[in-house]
């Protein structure tokens, strides 16, 4: 027998096969990714049969099916269920989303389940955010004025109607982990996660900072990365636009 | 025992939880060069404040004539009279300068046609002592706590705060009646850390998830309250829990207050605003457990909507597409994912949810923890804020908004006076081995567990007994089925099953630890409940329908061991902080 020596996560193999004991007549195959590091194995696609009948309606609720009644040993995020906390952003059927927002009605045949793509796996469906985070510290996301006294900044309407679109961004990632110029450079390229936070800074009327914040950003690799190819926006699963954020700021470039 | 590995760190100070309350203190000690570490199971921007919609309460008055002391009066009022004045005088006051504060760290509130933080109508928040509807809860569209939480985590990345993160806090280390630090094990590597600190502040939130329907996240399981449990010290108020009137019927997602605040309205299957016949002035803005109750009553007497005639509907059909665009975004969405709803053009089916813990950790205002012994003591090194603490401001009820004005009032509070106790530097005690070797067991040992009941089925017990046994209405029946009932799950461990033994994200163990902490909170609650013999805010009895003050002018203190409870009470402080107001004596609750 060959001594298989891949990197960690190169090869997934066929895993355990949970067949239903419920009797249930609507059954649906729902295909997770495992990987344990503290298991010196391979990945593996473990197949669960589901009863659907009685089951909620999200991918989210399925998992929570098969980690109370099934395997409890699946590891994934999950917390608020409603779609504003962001932790359990991941891949299904091929596209990144929110298992607590997104509806199995919506997929169609088996459900595959991933963790976000091209992420490093800590554990199943758990992947590694933390370059994300660090690059997120990297634009200061704070407010940066020289006012010190204890009346409010007054913004108007029209200057606080700029930041819809941005500041409801919950960081779940599955926007970058979608971007092809992300997965390629992803240590240098911040991508449209941390570029959309980067403008809903440099857009706030309340910031003083915005020269230097444009300053920083405006880099061959941190923000020239952008190909349009628009991933991002379409992955969103709170329906914003980071590839316009990106646009907005490559035109305040252009025009400074 | 299996052996683990320790990793040893010292801080001056350690806050256990990274929500809106805990990001606040970790800003405020770093601000005072305090050595601080901040410790979550979850990312920061994961926490529950993410979840608040409505808005931040404050009388900034930018809307309309506003003074703190009328704030102080709704909130009392709102606590039914169980709250501590001397606290709520202290947040009311803070208030305004907490919310302004949280604009200047870059809050992205709405605004008026002025510039100014927009604030809207929201139940129980009035004018000169409860007059008419005033417009004091400050709002960015209906995603304050989302927004506040985003903002704090920038701020406290702006001050260099130490995190840990998807870091499970186990107990606290205890040395003669006194906190002296944490031990916490490290998800992402199995390792586990003993951080030792002269301060140690509680910020871990609520513990919704005893029941089976709630608002509340996955991750709400008051880990720090049973923590406190496990070192010997009392929970407070416990019987308190908050059911939101609009929770989306069947799946529990928290419909904002502010929808009824911006217009929206209740009615029942005959097409009735029924709010009007309970609380005339202040109709569907009435306090919470004055609307979940009337909806309760509603269903009760057969005027449910539905197959099952089980819930009720909320309108705002009505509104200016316009507005819901602009200041109801969130719900929308919300209604549409989850009760497949568009709000511009039909009801949202709502049913009381389990929402908020008003009881929680007992401390003063200064967030110190308090305990009995004898009469009132502070805890040594030990501090808690946020939901998880019982301050107690909110009584037994909460007004809407007045939870994120706690967070930032509090945790802000707790920072001060934690760099009065704390000088940057100060030697650390020894701690005792037995402490490490004592929260090391009992993890180990769950860890270790080979019986035959899956923690999920114990969960599902707990949470089946609490929602029918503790709920929106009891009576002793119930409740001394519940006191039984609820130590089922609880014995249950003698023989629990944990499948996955690693310690690299091992959610299922994560899962039994919370659900150790859970049902120590639940055993209390369910027994504050049965002890307290009257009607007061969220807890109604139908067998003691009034109030007594005679007798509960009171503050239930449960300590838990095991299952069994020791149930005790203090009085509730009847005098304020200050002279800038007078006390609030009692009186009968109307709206």
């Amino acid at each position: 027998m060959v001594q298989l020596n891949l990197p960690a996560n190169s090869k997934v193999e066929k895993g355990q096969y949970y067949k239903d004991k419920t009797g249930s007549k609507n059954i649906r195959k729902i295909n997770i990714y495992r990987w344990d590091p503290s298991k010196n194995e391979n990945p593996r696609l473990d197949t669960y049969e589901v009863d659907m009948d009685n089951c909620s309606s999200k991918v989210l609720d399925v998992l929570n099916k098969i980690k109370n009644e099934i395997d409890p040993s699946i590891a994934y995020r999950r917390s608020c269920a409603h779609g504003v906390c962001g932790s359990c952003a991941m891949n299904m059927n091929g596209k990144n989303g929110l298992a607590c927002t997104k509806s199995h009605s919506e997929l169609d045949g088996d459900i595959d389940i991933y963790p976000l793509p091209h992420l490093k796996v800590l554990k199943d469906l758990i992947g590694d955010l933390s370059t994300l985070y660090k690059q997120y510290e990297s634009v200061e996301p704070w407010l940066k004025t020289s006012k010190v006294n204890d009346k409010e900044n007054i913004q108007s309407k029209n200057d606080r109607a700029k930041l819809d679109g941005l500041y409801e961004c919950i960081m779940c990632a599955c926007c970058s982990t979608s971007c092809p110029s992300y997965w390629w450079n992803g240590e240098k390229y911040l991508g449209p996660a941390v570029l959309l936070q980067a403008y809903r800074w440099i857009i706030d009327s309340r910031d003083e900072d915005r020269k230097e914040r444009l300053k920083k950003v405006a880099d061959e690799l941190k923000l020239y990365r952008c190909h349009t190819i628009l991933n991002c926006t379409n992955a969103c699963p709170k329906g914003l636009n980071p590839a316009k954020a990106i646009a907005e700021i490559k035109k305040m470039l252009a025009t400074a | 025992m299996s052996s683990y590995k320790i990793i040893d760190h010292e801080y001056d100070v350690v806050v256990l939880g990274a929500g809106g309350s805990g990001l606040r203190a970790a800003v405020g000690l770093s601000e005072a060069g305090l050595k601080t570490a901040c410790v979550s199971k979850v990312f920061p921007t994961r926490s529950h404040t993410s979840a608040a919609q409505g808005g931040i309460s404050a009388a900034l008055g930018n809307m309309g004539e506003d003074d703190w002391r009328w704030h102080m009066y709704d909130t009392v009022k709102g606590a039914d009279w169980l709250g501590d004045q001397d606290s709520i005088e202290y947040l009311c006051k803070e208030a305004p300068a907490a919310v302004l504060e949280l604009e200047k760290y870059g809050v992205p509130f709405s605004r008026t046609e002025e510039g100014k933080i927009y604030q809207r109508p929201f139940g129980g928040m009035t004018k000169n002592y409860g007059n008419e509807t005033v417009q004091r809860t400050c709002a960015a569209a209906d995603r304050t706590g989302h927004a506040i939480l985003h903002t704090l985590y920038g701020q406290a990345l702006k001050h260099n705060t130490e995190f840990f993160i998807e870091y499970f806090a186990l107990d606290l280390i205890m040395k003669d009646g006194a906190c002296k630090g944490i031990i916490a094990w490290n998800l992402n590597d199995g390792t586990i850390h003993r951080f030792r600190s002269h301060t140690t502040i509680i910020a871990t939130g609520g513990y919704g998830k005893v029941y089976y329907s709630a608002t509340s996240a996955h991750t709400c399981t008051g880990d720090g309250n049973a923590m406190a449990l496990r070192a010997g010290l009392p929970l407070q108020d416990m019987e308190f829990v908050q059911f939101h009137p609009t929770g989306i019927y069947g799946h529990g997602t928290l419909i904002s207050e502010g929808v009824r605040g911006e217009g929206g309205y209740l009615v029942n299957s005959k097409g009735e605003r029924f709010m009007e016949r309970y609380a005339p002035k202040a109709k569907d803005l009435a306090s919470r457990d004055v609307v979940s109750r009337s909806i309760a009553v509603e269903i009760n007497e057969g005027r449910g909507i539905g197959k099952e005639q089980d819930h009720v509907h909320l309108h705002i059909d009505h509104l200016d597409p316009k507005v819901i665009d602009e200041r109801l975004p969130g719900i929308s969405e919300a209604s549409k994912l989850f009760a497949n709803v568009d709000v511009t053009k039909e009801p949202i089916p709502v049913v009381p949810t389990v929402h908020y813990n008003m009881g929680g950790i007992p401390t003063n205002y200064k967030a110190e923890v308090l305990t009995l012994n004898g009469s009132e003591k502070t805890v040594p090194g030990l501090m808690a804020i946020g939901e998880a603490a019982c301050v107690s401001v909110h009584g037994a009820n909460r007004l809407g908004s007045n939870s994120l004005i706690d967070l930032v009032v509090f945790g802000r509070a707790a920072a001060k006076r934690a760099a009065e106790l704390v000088k940057p530097g100060m030697k650390h005690d020894e701690i005792d081995k037995n402490e490490t070797d004592r929260c090391l067991d009992r993890f180990d040992k769950l860890r270790n567990s080979q019986g035959s009941n899956p923690t999920s089925e114990l969960r599902l017990s707990m949470q089946k007994t609490m929602q029918s046994k503790c709920a929106v209405f009891r009576s002793e029946k119930t409740l001394k089925e519940g006191v039984d009932e609820i130590r089922k799950p609880y014995d249950g461990m003698d023989s629990l099953s944990v499948k996955d033994k690693s310690l690299i994200f091992n959610t299922d163990l994560v899962e039994t630890l919370e659900f150790d902490n859970l049902i120590r909170q639940a055993i209390t609650t369910m027994d504050s409940a049965y002890h307290r013999k009257e009607s007061r805010g969220a807890h109604a009895r139908e067998d003691f329908p009034k109030r007594d003050d005679e007798n509960y002018m009171q503050h239930t203190l449960s300590w838990c061991n095991g299952s069994k409870t020791k149930i005790n009470y203090r009085p509730v402080h009847r005098s304020t902080l200050t002279n800038d107001v007078q006390y609030f004596p009692p009186q009968e609750r109307v709206y």
